[in-house]
């Protein structure tokens, strides 16, 4: 990315980083999926790896370092990576990092009012934290849901279909500890349109031909 | 062929992707159910060229935007390895404004995918594949990655993929937010675990893709559409659509439309059609309309008048001056702020940019402030000429097509939407003089 994206100041950083037991495991497994050699293509999974270890959400420098160190690279190499990348935070971001799409077909409507009522749910600007650690609001481009806009993310999952009054509801649920069910807050499952499908209803559980559709499969 | 777009609504038994909307179980069982899966090692089995010739057959065009046709591009592979393994590299990072399809691929049909990777791995002579999914796809990777694993369980791909005595091992890898990594070769920099800047070509990647060896990178819709047009011929796939615009095809309409949603449909479907049978139509209707943009962010807008009988197909598309490109529809009527809308994308290539090539990273700021400055009317006259003139430095001066992508919905604007532009202006230097 051409904007400037640098590491958080030294007072931030931890001294020290290392994988838990069981990253190491993942680490490992993710390493293999690469041919002998070619372990730098590890790089990414182990900074988001370390990501999600790390309290507040962000990649210090120190665990630049050690992925570093893990993949036989440059340092300067892989900090180059952590700071192209967006998805990588270079200081702690709150316990709910909210991405609010505002890329035109999410704009056209009314990703605007999503942002309006962020900010004055939380009392923040874009770009901000709350007081409390609790709420990180930023605006980003298309996340790939444009057909269940506007939308937003937080943290790894998407919450669709939005209006002022459902955003509010998820803020004011994350608020009190709960998690709001993700995906569209319409009513509809995902991509089909309002009010059902209009084609492949036999395989929706809405046509003719019976199925004994199993819709409640999660993810794992 | 068909003499004029499609007669009627593309029927379910001739849609792919029946699971388009998650209402069945996405895992193996569900998707051996819908038929995937079924025959996979007989169609192995009828060899490479058999598969090669299939695919050229039906006719099937890129599903990422360029439109290069399939087959043609799999024949560029060597037949013989040198020494060097080949690769197949799915695209699945989806970012272009406006797209959003593949993600339906791979959270509620992920088994299409899987096995459309095999087949095609097999074809190119290519024993691994990856995967590249844009790293906010949390979920979708979840369930494409639990289809992987099923699919090793049950002896589908791994050693021996279906008995067919073809190994093969597929990989999923996850990207981290730069729309710039759909570029195939930015995308396979960011696989070698470095930025995702886009390579000089040539060499193009059939030559030297992934870590130096021939590979080749399609789409998600591209591969997933395989083992079907396998089964079924491609003489089947190839009855969609108009000459040299085959086959059925996922459309993602957004925007200003009653009911946006996705839904596979037979290329060559009048855009009205589209809009009306499975959106609920424009919102306040049809004459309501302002303007389409066809096919994700990087393409031309179209007026109203051109969407009026326009056919949502590569040609027809091009003909008007626009692209099919993602057909990812975004549909905006009369309310609309039009040049806020393209401004908005102008901020979109600018913030993604990857920097490498001045015309684009230069470029791509120029237009963007010069973009804000036309919402508002703060320009003159001459300035609209100026931004055009910005336009045409940066298309085709530049290492990979995001500068053409930055540029052409600017130019879009100022074909059809000019005189919008001028009022602004007048309007602006009205006020600051009274
Ligand atoms: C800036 C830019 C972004 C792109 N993003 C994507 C993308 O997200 N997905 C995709 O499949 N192709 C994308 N492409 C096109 C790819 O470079 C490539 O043409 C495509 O993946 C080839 O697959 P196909 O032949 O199956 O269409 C992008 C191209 C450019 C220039
Ligand atoms: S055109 Fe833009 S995005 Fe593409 S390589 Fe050049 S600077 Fe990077
Ligand atoms: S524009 Fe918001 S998800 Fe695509």
């Amino acid at each position: 990315m051409s904007h400037l994206r640098r590491p958080a100041p030294k007072e931030l950083q931890p001294v020290s980083f290392a994988f838990t037991p069981e990253n190491l495991e993942k680490a490992k497994k993710i390493i293999a999926k690469y041919p002998e050699g070619r372990q730098q293509s590890a790089v990414m999974p182990l900074l988001d790896l370390a990501q999600r270890q790390t309290e507040g959400n962000w990649v210090p420098t120190v665990a630049m370092d050690y992925i570093a160190d893990m993949l036989e690279m440059p340092a300067i190499r892989v900090y180059e990576v952590a700071t192209f990348y967006t998805m990588y935070n270079l200081a702690p971001v709150g316990k709910n990092f909210i991405q609010v799409c505002t890329t035109t077909p999410c704009w056209l409507r009314g990703s605007a009012d999503v942002v309006d009522t962020c900010k004055k749910e939380l009392g923040i600007g874009v770009g901000e934290t709350t007081e409390d650690g609790q709420f990180t609001m930023i605006e980003v481009e298309c996340l790939g849901a444009c057909v269940n806009a506007p939308m937003m993310q937080i943290n790894d999952d998407y919450y669709e279909d939005l209006t002022p009054e459902t955003t509010k509801a998820i803020l004011d649920a994350l608020k009190k500890g709960e998690k709001p069910k993700a995906g569209p807050q319409s009513g509809r499952k995902g991509c089909e349109p309002m009010g059902g499908p209009k084609v492949l209803k036999a395989f929706c559980g809405c046509g003719a031909a019976p199925q004994d559709a199993d819709a409640s499969e999660g993810d794992a | 062929m068909q003499a004029k777009g499609t007669p009627d609504m593309l029927q379910d038994k001739d849609r792919i992707f029946t699971n388009l909307y998650g209402f069945q179980d996405f895992g193996l069982k569900g998707a051996q159910s819908r038929g995937n899966w079924d025959g996979t090692k007989a169609l192995i089995e009828k060899g490479r060229d058999w598969i090669i010739d299939e695919m050229k057959a039906s006719g099937m065009r890129g599903r990422g935007g360029a439109g290069f046709p399939t087959g043609l591009k799999w024949s560029f592979m060597p037949k013989e390895s040198d020494g060097r393994p080949s690769y197949l590299v799915v695209n699945a990072d989806e970012g272009e404004p406006g797209t959003c399809k593949d993600r339906e691929i791979m959270r509620n049909d992920p088994h299409t995918l899987v096995e459309g990777c095999l087949l095609a791995s097999f074809a190119m002579n290519a024993h691994a594949a990856y995967i590249y999914i844009r790293g906010e796809f949390y979920h979708e990777a979840s369930n494409l990655q639990r289809a992987i694993d099923e699919a090793y369980d049950a002896g589908l791909i791994g050693k021996n993929a279906c008995g067919s005595g073809w190994d093969f091992d597929l990989y999923l890898h996850l990207g981290a937010g730069a729309y710039i990594c759909g570029e195939e070769t930015a995308l396979i920099e960011s696989i070698e675990g470095k930025k995702g800047q886009p390579r000089l070509k040539p060499p193009f990647p059939a030559n030297a893709g992934l870590y130096g060896c021939p590979t080749t990178v399609n789409n998600v819709e591209s591969i997933a559409a395989v083992p079907t047009i396998l089964r079924r011929g491609g003489s089947w796939f190839s009855s969609f659509g108009r000459e040299n615009n085959h086959g059925t095809k996922l459309f993602a309409i957004s925007g200003h439309v009653e009911k946006p949603c996705t839904v596979e449909e037979a290329m060559s479907i009048p855009l009205r059609e589209l809009i009306e049978k499975h959106c609920g139509g424009v919102r306040g209707g049809w004459d309501n309309l302002l303007a389409v943009i066809p096919g994700g962010s990087s393409v031309p807008l179209m007026p109203k008048d051109i969407c009026d009988d326009v056919l949502m197909d590569f040609d027809g598309l091009r003909e008007v001056g626009s692209g099919l490109g993602t057909a990812a529809v975004i549909v905006m009527d009369k309310s609309t702020d039009i040049v806020y809308a393209i401004a908005r994308l102008s901020e979109f290539y600018k913030h993604e940019s990857c920097g490498q090539c001045t015309p684009c990273r230069e470029g791509t700021g120029w237009m963007m402030r010069m973009m804000a400055r036309m919402v508002r009317g703060e320009a003159t006259l001459d300035e609209i000429d100026l931004l055009w003139d910005v336009t045409k430095q940066v298309e085709g001066h530049t290492i990979c097509a995001l500068g053409d992508a930055a540029a052409w919905p600017i130019q879009g604007l100022i074909r059809h939407f000019r005189p919008e532009m001028e009022r602004r202006i007048k309007e602006y230097r009205a006020r600051i003089a009274a």
